[in-house]
């Protein structure tokens, strides 16, 4: 498929910056590929902004500055003062750890729209186990400092099954730190969440009593809190429209400059994304062939290619297919026409069996070593 | 929520209206989504920078686009957006 801005390719709208794989947390569900630790070296200040300037030529209008821990680069501000004035929404994903006030004010100075700060529970002692550092106090301090310096707050709490008991004091938490925003993440399973999947996958009834109470407590905030529930895959029976759909909205740059359709795409096989370094943006978007491998819809196999709602959820997301059933062409297991579909049943009932005390693995440097040598 | 014809309007300080060249249209942009405008949407939207009120909106717009009666539709526009939490009444200084 060869492409140029002409074609009847769409353009990407989201731009996700994974400015580096450098985190003081340890979060055990953490979205970075497992052998973060030995990638190469981080774009520097001036290829970010070349970076930048490219996408935002495109279209890209959203930016994620995210990471590991996007406040651990020091040139933050610059970067975002580059994205603002380039028009950017330029959104800051963040645990908040090592925000001061000084900072805040200095990201807003420099044009930044948005903080979402991330907290593990609304209990100390579960917010420092689950983060691996004792962060607690202070991420409620940032909280209140977003709100006070005058940007939207979004809180994030990933849900898993170490937490998912917390609903109703997560939901109250973020209430009362007046957040704009709450985003109920259920763990998706990739990375290092993939690692741990037995410690972290909720049981049905779980979900189904947090997602009551999350429902109810929408209507008792509407018009002051906006709650977004991530959706738990495994228990659907349709699969998520991943992405949006491969190549046609999304355009994730890993902090070693590669180029990724999702951020979880690293870890397809043979699929070679193509690197900032080598090529432009545009050339990246449009002629390059990890980007055109799975658009549209003549690389699907059955039961997604005569599948009626294809155009709907588009197979599913190409990763999760790899990683359950090891063949990226399949349809998401997750959906229940997949011949595969059993083994997410299976890896259900294997979490539901896991004994309680077999340990997370934490995501840091050193496991991220011994794991992938 | 009932909107009064001489309340002052202004967008909400949560969001930002801008003009997306790529796109050929105004977006309304707020945490991690974007709201696509229609072109009535978006110079309705562009009144509401303080200044006007529903009134003054209509008068406006009836002016530019050599239209009249416009109010009952500018205004279930406007109500909707002040539901929706885009705009907010202009808070008193």
């Amino acid at each position: 498929m060869a492409g140029s801005e002409n074609s009847s390719l769409s353009k990407p709208r989201w731009l996700l910056a994974e400015l580096t794989y450098s985190c003081p947390l340890q979060c055990p569900y953490c979205s970075n590929p497992l052998d973060y630790a030995g990638l190469g070296n981080e774009l520097s200040t001036e290829e970010w902004k070349r970076v930048l300037s490219e996408a935002r030529a495109l279209g890209a209008v959203q930016l994620g500055l995210s990471g590991g821990e996007p406040l651990t680069r020091r040139d933050l501000a610059e970067i975002v003062a580059h994205a603002r004035q380039l028009g950017y929404y330029t959104n800051l994903i963040t645990s908040g750890y090592g925000l001061d006030e000084a900072r805040i004010a200095e990201l807003k100075t420099a044009g930044l729209d948005h903080i979402q700060v991330s907290i593990q529970s609304p209990e100390k002692l579960l917010n420092d186990k689950l983060a691996g550092t004792e962060s607690f106090e202070h991420k409620l301090d940032v909280a209140r400092w977003v709100k006070q310096h005058g940007y939207p707050m979004v809180l994030c709490v990933v849900i898993h099954r170490q937490n998912i008991h917390q609903m109703q004091q997560i939901l109250e938490m973020a209430e009362a730190l007046g957040a704009d925003y709450l985003e109920l993440a259920n763990t998706q399973y990739y990375g290092w969440a993939l690692l741990n999947r037995d410690q972290l996958l909720p049981t049905r009834e779980q979900f189904a009593e947090a997602e009551a109470i999350a429902q109810s407590y929408k209507e008792k905030v509407k018009g002051r809190m906006k709650i977004y529930y991530v959706v738990p895959d495994y228990y659907e029976d349709r699969p998520k429209a991943c992405m949006n759909g491969w190549g046609t909205t999304f355009l994730t740059i890993a902090p070693d400059g590669m180029a990724l359709p999702c951020h979880a795409a690293r870890e397809l096989p043979g699929l070679a994304c193509p690197n900032v370094r080598d090529s432009s943006v545009r050339e990246i978007w449009y002629e390059s062939a990890a980007f055109n491998r799975f658009r549209g819809y003549g690389w699907m196999k059955e039961p997604c290619r005569s599948c009626p709602e294809k155009e709907k959820d588009f197979g599913g997301c190409r990763c999760q297919a790899y990683l359950i059933t090891g063949d990226m062409t399949d349809a998401d297991p997750v959906c229940s026409k997949s011949p595969h579909h059993h083994r997410v049943t299976e890896a259900i009932a294997s979490a539901h069996d896991s004994t309680a005390d077999k340990p997370l693995v934490f995501r840091n440097s050193k496991n991220s070593k011994a794991l992938t040598g | 929520m009932t909107l009064q014809s001489d309340t002052l309007l202004e967008i909400s300080p949560l969001l930002r209206l801008q003009w997306e060249e790529a796109q050929q249209r105004h977006v309304m942009l707020y945490p991690e989504g974007m709201i696509e405008l229609n072109d009535t949407a978006a110079a309705i939207l562009e009144l509401c920078d303080g200044t006007h009120n529903l009134t003054s909106i209509v008068e406006k717009l009836e002016q530019k686009y050599e239209a009249s009666g416009i109010e009952p539709d500018v205004r279930e526009m406007l109500e909707s957006a002040l539901n929706n939490g885009w705009i907010r009444e202009l808070v008193a200084q």
